[in-house]
């Protein structure tokens, strides 16, 4: 067949075809952080054009149409084109790395997984050219209002399942290379944090994103078969599809934040040059949050009217995952104790990330409790809290993840000065636009309207200014990784002094088959 | 275009994924604009299923050629088994939100519309003639009225099918370990047989319903969970048949053998997968 002389001069191919084709994990992992990046982009604007229309009351610049449409393709893009690909790239790059595999277990299908995205994608953001426009019913897609749109619907539905097809193979790949692509002597409970986040989020994909296909898809036959799983005259009940989404729903949230632990369980021991605090209770934290995500869901529907046993038990099991996670926060926070700490652009990002991601998760714990949450509901404190947890949680760790391991990726060194400039900006930024929100939901406004009661102009107008300020930092962002990527390689192995795992024991940039004999792992 | 050294197998270079995502999208892109009212709409979701099924074909052809050349070893049958795991895992929780619909609407939607609990006001305000009464098409009468499939006669010879193929099934997968090819042959062939039967009958039951019984997809929500669970089942169950009969035309080409046989193990499992779901299916959907 083939001998290991085949390994020196691999004939992959060039230019576009090699991406197309592609079955190497650095390749495809290359693949999602670019489409990430750019579908970052394309949801920032939406969301941009969302603060230009909120800087002042009443209409200014869009119909309100239009803002809706923003808002649910903003909430769309962003979750299923930029910060799940985000993550899945992430994996993609590191897990074999870290394993000490020469590449995922299933190539073809990962391949297969990547390239589903752009054209779901495509098919997503096509709607907004279509009379009538885009989905204008929220990201949550609740009917009957979306059954009540035009022509975009079956082709929104149908793209939700395709990206639902791409995260489901990829958990597939992922789980199948961390069960049986480790190096030997590498147990389960010797996996970086990183891989045992990513082996429980695969899990939780492959558990709720099928629940999510099955929910569209009884909404697509109620508008165009005429079922009535979603209409209270023949049975059924719009509530019902609440509750199979957010089944779904809560899940997806920990899918988006478990990798970005796993990315702070990284970078934070590294720099404070000590082991991770209290490894095991992470891993079980991990998977208590992940178990408990399963039965929390309908404390994102405490007002619609569910029996009051429901509101306590939602309530109580919500509250139940504050105890896992201040578990993480405090193991963090351990780790830095003693330790001979420095601050390199992705350790500023990580610990903005553990004070900022738990300023989130008070907020959350707030409204978990059900008689206050009817105070709360639909306003902007909700808006505060999940960009909270989500842009300085998840999209923070993405970044710090970017900085910690681009150097091992490229063999090139960012420019830390303008790193730690990205850093201030972004933070204060991001501070400055969504604290804000915090005051303006607390005293009452709605989310998704685009016009407000004039006493709360001031507070919006600063989280507009604060919003394009966090806009413009993301372009200095582009440039630090454009200056890095023109340089020459110069970094070594282990790029940071404190770094440990399999990823360092290899050259910057690593061989095209990471580890092409398996790694001896004490 | 393939690497392997005595530890890894790694495949080089496809074009087979591209490509169905490419058809994927002719095909989604076809049926919505086909929902859309759009004349064209069907010849184009045809044009990308047709790739697709290309598609699948190239790539299998890809990977049981690799397969029979003896490239893999036998960390890429344990990749390959875990990924099948996870994928009728997945397929299980697809089918648990039709479930969940069901037991939603038997269990709270219906007997609150019904007044049952503290939703008195919703019978007596809005629904004031509503009793709630399995199987229902709800307070507005959705569809007319209509008898329910019972579960006596075709749901039951269709378990007793079903149940059958499963033991099949396993009789080929022995047929196959002791290489005996007449006893995998015959097995497999049985099992189609039956696997095709159910479907007919599911067909037959299908039309039955539609003209004699005035139950339809319309049918309110008796209707919907009751065409939504048993033809997503009956898809699969069509689905796991042709892969079956791709199984069945290797055997008769002489692949697999007594112990390297995990496109065989791969398919019974999806049909015992099938055979498990029919029987919550036949409980939840016919009998109770």
């Amino acid at each position: 067949m083939n001998t290991d002389a085949d390994h020196l001069h691999e004939d992959h191919k060039t230019g576009i075809m090699r991406w197309i084709t592609t079955t190497n994990h650095k390749d495809i992992g290359t693949l999602y952080l670019f489409l990430s990046l750019t579908m970052f982009f394309v949801g920032g604007a939406m969301a941009l054009i969302i603060r230009a229309e909120l800087f002042q009351p009443g209409l200014q610049l869009v119909n309100p149409d239009f803002f809706n449409q923003m808002t649910t393709m903003h909430a769309l893009i962003m979750i299923f084109g930029a910060l799940m690909p985000a993550l899945v790239g992430l994996a993609n790059w590191q897990i074999p790395l870290m394993i000490g595999a020469p590449d995922m277990a299933l190539p073809r299908l990962n391949n297969w997984s990547f390239w589903i995205l752009p054209f779901a994608l495509g098919m997503l953001g096509s709607t907004l050219f279509f009379e009538g426009g885009a989905p204008a019913a929220g990201w949550t897609l609740y009917p009957p209002l979306v059954l009540q749109g035009g022509d975009a619907l079956p082709y929104a539905i149908f793209s939700i399942h395709l990206l639902g097809l791409s995260s489901i193979l990829g958990a597939i790949n992922i789980i199948a290379t961390i069960l049986n692509m480790r190096a030997p002597g590498m147990t389960l409970m010797k996996m970086p944090m990183f891989v045992w986040t990513w082996l429980i989020t695969a899990f939780l994909l492959i558990a709720v994103m099928p629940v999510l296909a099955g929910a569209v898809t009884m909404l697509l036959t109620d508008r165009f078969f005429g079922t009535s799983f979603f209409t209270a005259s023949g049975g059924g009940d719009p509530v019902m599809f609440q509750h199979i989404f957010w089944f779904f729903g809560h899940p997806e949230v920990y899918i988006l934040i478990l990798p970005a632990f796993g990315v702070i369980s990284t970078i934070i021991p590294t720099f404070s040059r000590k082991k991770l605090f209290g490894y095991d209770s992470m891993v079980y934290a991990t998977a208590s949050i992940a178990l408990l995500s399963f039965i929390v869901w309908a404390h994102h529907m405490f007002t619609v009217g569910m029996p009051l046993a429901g509101e306590i038990f939602f309530m109580m099991t919500t509250m139940l995952i504050a105890v896992p996670t201040g578990v993480k926060v405090f193991n963090w926070i351990a780790t830095m104790w003693k330790g001979s700490m420095t601050f390199e652009t992705p350790m500023l990002f990580s610990l903005a990330f553990i004070v900022l991601f738990t300023i989130g998760g008070f907020s959350g714990l707030m409204m978990a409790i059900t008689p206050v949450d009817f105070q709360y509901h639909d306003t902007y404190f909700i808006v505060a809290h999940f960009h909270y947890v989500l842009v300085p949680g998840s999209v923070f760790a993405v970044i710090a993840a970017v900085y910690f391991w681009l150097p091992k990726w490229t063999g090139k060194m960012y420019d830390e000065t303008l790193g730690k400039t990205h850093f201030w900006l972004t933070t204060i930024f991001v501070n400055i636009t969504f604290f804000p929100q915090h005051f303006v939901g607390l005293a009452g406004m709605p989310r998704r309207i685009p016009d407000y009661a004039v006493q709360f102009t001031d507070f919006n107008a600063i989280s507009t200014i604060g919003s394009f300020g966090f806009g413009i930092a993301q372009i200095l962002f582009l440039y630090i990784l454009y200056k890095t990527l023109k340089q020459d390689v110069t970094a070594d192995n282990k790029v940071w002094e404190g770094a440990e795992g399999l990823e360092w024991t290899l050259p910057s940039p690593p061989p095209y088959h990471s580890f092409e004999e398996p790694p001896k792992v004490e | 275009m393939s690497s392997s050294n005595n530890n890894y197998y790694l495949p080089h270079g496809t074009k087979w994924p591209f490509l169905s995502s490419v058809s994927l999208l002719i095909l989604f892109l076809g049926l919505s604009s086909f929902l859309n009212g759009s004349p064209s709409g069907m010849t184009i979701m045809f044009t990308g299923l047709a790739l697709l099924l290309i598609m699948v074909y190239g790539w299998f052809s890809t990977v049981i050629q690799e397969s029979e050349s003896g490239v893999y070893n036998l960390q890429v049958d344990v990749s390959f088994r875990w990924g099948m795991v996870w994928f009728i895992f997945s397929e299980v929780m697809f089918f648990s939100a039709f479930f969940g619909s069901l037991y939603y609407a038997r269990e709270l939607s219906l007997p609150w519309l019904g007044g049952d609990g503290y939703k008195t006001a919703t019978n007596l305000v809005l629904w004031p003639q509503f009793e709630n009464v399995w199987p229902s098409n709800g307070p507005l009468n959705v569809g007319g009225d209509f008898t329910f499939m019972k579960a006596s006669g075709i749901p039951a010879l269709n378990t007793l099918i079903l149940l059958t193929s499963g033991l099949t099934v396993t009789y080929a997968h022995h047929g196959l370990k002791e290489q005996n090819r007449k006893k995998l042959i015959n097995g497999l062939i049985l099992t189609i047989l039956l696997g095709f039967t159910f479907v007919a009958f599911q067909a037959y039951e299908y039309i039955h319903a539609y003209s004699e019984l005035n139950l339809k997809l319309t049918t309110g929500i008796y209707g919907s969970t009751f065409f939504m669970l048993t033809g997503f089942h009956g898809f699969h169950v069509t689905l796991g048949a042709i892969m079956l009969t791709v199984i069945l035309l290797r055997c008769i080409k002489g692949h697999f053998s007594g112990d390297n046989h995990f496109g065989f193990e791969a398919v019974a499992w999806y049909w015992h997968f099938v055979d498990v779901v029919w029987l919550g299916l036949f409980v939840f959907v016919y009998w109770l």
